[in-house]
């Protein structure tokens, strides 16, 4: 895929915008995908998602490609989503605290259904797109995208610290729910 | 170290699961409930690494949508580098009649100057 982006990420520097458009066409399914992790809707990813290619579009004369386009796009949705996150609490005054409860929709926990590693893949998702907003950014963006702490904190205005603070928060409420203790059954059915 | 931290010390990457502090290391060594949670971290971040290979749809005029976005940014730009090209010419020309009309009254007052003397 590296090869293939290289030459259009080059011409797309130069101001060729088809070489843009085609860059857009190949990498728009990952970057939508990363756009609903991160806000748990179809419509505010499609918003997300769109706005990041806007922002791509008007910085790639700035791209210096020692990252990976699809890298470099990971970050600006991260970014994008994290602002578009925040305008929405800002409207709807409502505080998104890292520790608010999640929704009280316990998925029935079906011992052969949970031996299967699509419904746990199933469980996951949902469990993810239950996470407090500023706690799922974190772990998709580290977890499953791999991006860096450091990467991480910068495009969501946070520090380093809190972002890991976060990511271990994040993955201990998945690991409750999903992977119980001994006796965090009761708990995890709870939440 | 208590064993709430293991979370915080957990890392993934392509290779595995590991435990980055020497000190985490050490304490699941002797920790059997940390054992059994260090497992299930294992499990739950492979499970979170299979995710990235899902690809969703954004669905029909996603596409459509973006590009014309991007046709009317490309166009905002081309109008924004015109007219700021324009402005460079018109304050060039504002510069250059300056210059022409110092040169002109510079002349007319040496040549007053000699017709005086």
């Amino acid at each position: 895929m590296t090869e293939i982006l290289a030459p259009l990420v080059a011409a797309a520097r130069e101001g060729d915008r088809q070489a843009f458009e085609e860059l857009f066409r190949l990498t728009s399914s990952d970057t939508y995908t990363l756009a609903y992790r991160l806000m748990g809707n179809e419509d505010d990813a499609r918003d997300v998602a769109q706005e990041a290619y806007l922002r791509a579009y008007r910085g790639i004369s700035k791209f210096r490609g020692d990252a990976r386009f699809t890298t470099w796009m990971y970050r600006i949705t991260a970014n994008c989503a994290a602002s578009h996150l925040e305008r929405r609490r800002r409207h709807r005054h409502e505080e998104l605290a890292d520790d608010a409860p999640l929704a009280d929709r316990c998925v029935e926990r079906d011992p052969q259904a949970r031996a299967d590693a699509s419904a746990v893949r199933d469980e996951l998702t949902v469990a993810l797109a239950e996470l407090p907003p500023r706690l799922r950014a974190v772990i998709v963006l580290r977890d499953i995208y791999d991006l860096p702490h450091e990467a991480i904190a910068t495009e969501l205005g946070i520090t380093e610290t809190a972002a890991k603070v976060r990511l271990h928060r994040a993955r201990a409420r998945l690991r409750e729910r999903l992977y119980p203790l001994p006796g965090e059954e009761v708990a995890a059915r709870a939440v | 170290m208590r064993c709430e931290e293991l979370a915080g010390m957990v890392t993934a990457s392509p290779q595995g699961v590991a435990v980055e502090d020497w000190r985490g290391r050490r304490h699941v060594e002797s920790c059997l409930r940390c054992q059994a949670e260090l497992a299930r971290y294992r499990k739950l971040l492979r499970t979170l690494r299979t995710l990235r290979t899902d690809v969703f749809d954004p669905g029909p005029g996603f596409v459509a949508d973006v590009l014309a976005s991007l046709e009317d940014a490309g166009e905002r730009h081309l109008l924004r580098s015109l007219l700021s090209g324009h402005k460079v010419a018109y304050v060039g020309g504002l510069a250059l009649a300056s210059a022409g009309a110092a040169g002109a009254m510079v002349i007319a007052s040496r040549t007053r100057g000699r017709m005086a003397g």
